[in-house]
């Protein structure tokens, strides 16, 4: 129920600005942005796919952000395993 | 309408509750109770004697709760296993049936002969990649190189509906007639019915195959041993998927064609490259990972799979997300998972890679000794759940 | 898949459960209750325990919109579908669901027009393709769910279509933490809050879990990596004596929610006074119905539902199960007499129901399972 799936907005459909088309890893559906009326998506831009309907768009600064934070972390960690492994060589 | 309390009215009295759990229940009488949790026990201790009275509860025998048919009988899981053990096995038990394996082997004047039998009912006949002539032909023929048979002959009996456009029925006999001669079968017998408009969706199909036995193998998933490989011949789910999207309730486009191929001469070169194969199933309805539970179910061990893996196209991938399935439930119609000795597994998996049909071949898992009768994925996230059968099918009428 | 794959890589795994491991106080017990069904389902799914040091149990809450349905609302449901020339339209997590007569799909293959549906729009096609017919969609789901029913309705008002109606029972979410919060038997350290409700309804609403209840609240994505992270975030609030909402699913969840959304929503529906929830009895203010000025697609009133309440089964234990009081394997009928071909409660049918999660995916000693090696 809480089923909600990024995809990739391709275009509108010509007489119905309610609907676009969207491609989610190659498949493509045709959904309704109309909860999006506010802040419309265009095309390249991704949104929250949920039972027909486009929830959010998806920010893509933030997505990077969230990597970045996880990154680091497993920098350090990789880090922290490296000294550990050195430090047992000895 | 009295008693009428709707959803707004204050808290109230109810009325008596539903008679079938009762039921339910009473069965299970002597499963539940005391023996399921000491309150002194720890936390782990108690957890395993659940499991423990729930695995009794999943040997016992089968029965058919229903009054009615339901499609999730027809969906290749639970159900469907649970009907054919509690009214077709117990009626028609015989040491031949009992193993329930794709195809019959049987001994004809000295000859093993492979027998088996299916029934097409797909909707709707024509999709990207086939029609359903073509699963006619090569479901028929993987039924039987399963076993590790020679397919030879096929019957087809067809049931159509009035109405029927014959352009159509000629269409289906077309591919029937490819399939067949790629394949190098020949249907040797047949019979037509006709019956009013409104039955058999335009058209069902029923086949019987026969192959011969050429060797001495023995291939059954009770023979899955701890320590053999299991193999899948390339992508799941691309059968399912494509059916799914063909039948143009959803609005989903996509690249995609169903896999529907015969496996027998992919089988031929497995076989004469190794004689380390324990078994042989084709992945249809329900998918890769009701013929995992069957491994395990029948030999009594593990089976442990990478979800890393597993094969899956891009698309496929795509598709499942946006309905919320598991592209291992997904039918296929021209795959196979094999089980073969762990020392064999990389000649058998070059010997796959060889053929077309095989390219995208991969080791998925193995076979263990724990959890008996369990099926676990180790999943790519780096955790790991179990898989277990399906009640029903995500996708009905498949194949 | 973007936005996907990243967020289930294992590197990153190992390194946020060492954080994670790292934040922990020797000797004491932590619970988190993940709120929403879907993250139920994506910690069974993922295996996602198997990072969580021992001294971290998450707790499973009732955000399982389908769970929550009182048995006598699927009678009610039946009760329409089986009315003449109607077909009734349903997400797939319904069909399995008991009544006190059995469910959807029995009623289905007894004859009844059922019909699965992906997306509330897919009944108005129905309802388009079908004008001699009444189409019924059966509206479940939280906050998340809410609005695109909504739209659905004003759709067809705005196409004028006479023969499409809704039978309502959409729930929000906040009661239902209250009611958690405010349960004698209950301790939690902290909630992993419900990522798509939130992109509707924002992170204000819970705002009050933190200031009038002093428990951390992070809102988190679906992605195993998302949860994990909620996780650490959870823990370093803990840690450091914090008690705050934050949001770890910035990519998707805007602080203030979704105004359009919300402003449909509105348009169209109202909050009931009372409403019944499995298990957690009645609840005021928690649940929709359709505003007398679209009454023409609000079921309960075109059709005669019988409105009677059914008591839950006595072995039933959904309640505890959904208020995080028992683990599904304490339920006394778990696996045996309830299972998911023969499910008793919602726990067990829906795919976001505790129960199924655990017997589907986690029904396993961990401990034997980690001494199983893989090639």
């Amino acid at each position: 129920m809480c089923l909600g799936i990024p995809g990739e907005v391709i275009e509108f459909l010509p007489d119905q600005p309610d609907l676009a088309r969207v491609d989610v890893s190659g498949v493509k559906r045709v959904i309704n942005v109309g909860l999006l009326a506010d802040d419309p998506p265009q095309p390249g831009e991704w949104v929250l796919i949920h039972v027909g309907f486009a929830l959010s768009k998806i920010d893509e600064a933030e997505a990077a952000a969230a990597l970045q934070f996880l990154e680091g972390i497993g920098q350090a960690y990789a880090d922290e395993l490296t000294a550990l492994q050195d430090s047992q060589i000895e | 309408m009295t008693g009428r309390a709707g959803p707004d009215a204050g808290p109230e009295a109810g009325r008596p509750a539903a008679t079938w759990v009762d039921e339910a229940l009473r069965e299970h009488a002597e499963h539940a109770g005391p023996a399921a949790a000491r309150p002194g026990a720890a936390p782990p201790e108690r957890e395993q004697q659940v499991l423990d009275r729930i695995d009794r509860a999943r040997r016992r025998r089968p029965r058919v709760r229903e009054e009615r048919i339901t499609m999730s009988h027809g969906s290749g899981g639970k159900a469907t296993r649970t009907l054919v053990e509690a009214v077709f096995l117990e009626a028609f038990r015989n040491p031949l049936l009992e193993p329930l394996e794709d195809a019959a082997q049987l001994h004809l004047n000295g000859s093993r002969v492979a027998l088996t039998t299916d029934s097409y009912v797909v909707s709707p006949l024509f999709f990207p990649g086939g029609d359903i002539g073509d699963l006619a032909v090569n479901g028929t023929v993987n039924d039987l190189a399963v076993a590790g048979a020679t397919p030879l002959y096929l019957s087809a009996g067809f049931i159509l509906e009035e109405g029927f456009p014959v352009a159509d029925l000629t269409r289906i006999v077309a591919s029937m007639k490819a399939a067949a001669e790629v394949a190098g079968i020949q249907v040797v017998t047949g019979d037509t019915k006709v019956v009013q408009r409104g039955k058999a969706d335009g058209c069902y199909i029923n086949t019987a195959g026969i192959g011969v036995m050429e060797h001495e193998m023995s291939l059954g998933v009770a023979n899955a041993q701890p320590g053999d490989a299991v193999i899948v011949s390339g992508p799941i789910g691309d059968h399912g998927v494509t059916i799914m999207l063909a039948r143009g309730e959803l609005d989903i486009e996509a690249d995609i064609t169903s896999d529907t191929a015969p496996l027998n001469g992919l089988i031929a070169d497995l076989l004469s490259a190794t004689t380390g194969v324990r078994a042989l199933r084709d992945a249809t309805r329900g998918g890769v990972a009701t013929i995992l539970n069957e491994v395990a179910t029948a030999a009594g061990v593990g089976v442990t799979v990478n979800e890393d893996a597993i094969p899956v196209a891009d698309v496929v991938r795509g598709a499942s997300e946006l309905l919320g399935i598991d592209p291992m439930y997904v039918a296929c119609e021209g795959r196979l998972v094999a089980v073969v000795a762990g020392e064999e597994a990389g000649t058998a998996l070059a010997a796959l890679r060889a053929h077309p049909l095989g390219e995208q071949a991969a080791i998925i898992g193995q076979i263990t000794d724990e959890p008996p009768g369990i099926v676990l994925l180790k999943t790519a996230f780096g955790g790991t759940r179990i898989v277990d059968l399906l009640v029903g099918d995500p996708l009905p009428r498949i194949c | 898949m973007r936005f996907v794959d990243e967020f289930r890589s294992a590197d990153k795994a190992h390194a946020l459960a060492a954080k994670i491991a790292e934040l922990c106080e020797p000797g004491r017990q932590y619970k988190l209750m993940e709120v929403c069904g879907g993250h139920t389902h994506t910690i069974y799914k993922h295996g996602l325990e198997d990072y969580l040091p021992e001294s971290i149990t998450l707790v499973h809450g009732p955000g399982c919109p389908v769970c929550v349905i009182p048995m006598g609302r699927v009678d009610d449901a039946m009760a329409l579908a089986s009315e003449p020339d109607t077909i009734m339209t349903s997400f797939g997590d319904m069909m399995r669901v008991p009544g006190s007569k059995g469910s959807f799909f029995d009623a289905k293959a007894a004859g009844t027009d059922i019909r699965m549906v992906y997306s509330p729009l897919d009944s108005l096609k129905i309802a388009r393709r079908s004008p001699d017919k009444r189409v019924v969609f059966m509206a479940i789901g939280f906050e998340t769910t809410t609005p695109s029913t909504a739209m659905t309705v004003l759709r067809a008002a705005a196409e004028g279509l006479g023969n499409f109606s809704i039978f309502c029972n959409h729930v929000t979410i906040i009661p239902a933490i209250k009611a958690i919060l405010d349960s004698p038997d209950l301790r939690l350290d902290g909630f992993i809050g419900p990522g798509h409700v939130s992109t509707v309804i924002g992170c204000r609403p819970y705002e009050f879990i933190a200031r009038d209840y002093g428990k951390p609240v992070v809102v988190a994505g679906f992605e195993p990596l998302d949860i994990l992270q909620s996780i650490y975030m959870l823990m370093l609030q803990l840690s450091e004596g914090r008690s705050e909402v934050e949001n770890q699913y910035t990519r998707v969840v805007p602080w203030d929610g979704n105004l359009a959304a919300l402003r449909a929503i509105n348009q169209v529906m109202e909050l009931r006074p009372y409403f019944e929830w499995r298990g957690l009895g009645f609840i005021s203010q928690s649940a929709m119905r359709v505003r007398p000025e679209y009454a023409a697609f609000d079921a309960e009133l075109l059709f005669d539902v019988p409105g009677v309440r059914v008591a839950d089964p006595k072995a039933c234990q959904c309640g505890e199960v959904l208020k995080g009081v028992l683990k599904p394997w304490e339920c006394k009928v778990f696996g045996t007499a309830c299972t998911p071909e023969t499910p008793i409660g919602t726990c067990m049918v829906s795919p976001e129901g505790a129960c199924a999660a655990y017997y589907n995916f986690g029904r396993m000693n961990r401990r034997r399972v980690v001494e199983v090696s893989i090639t």
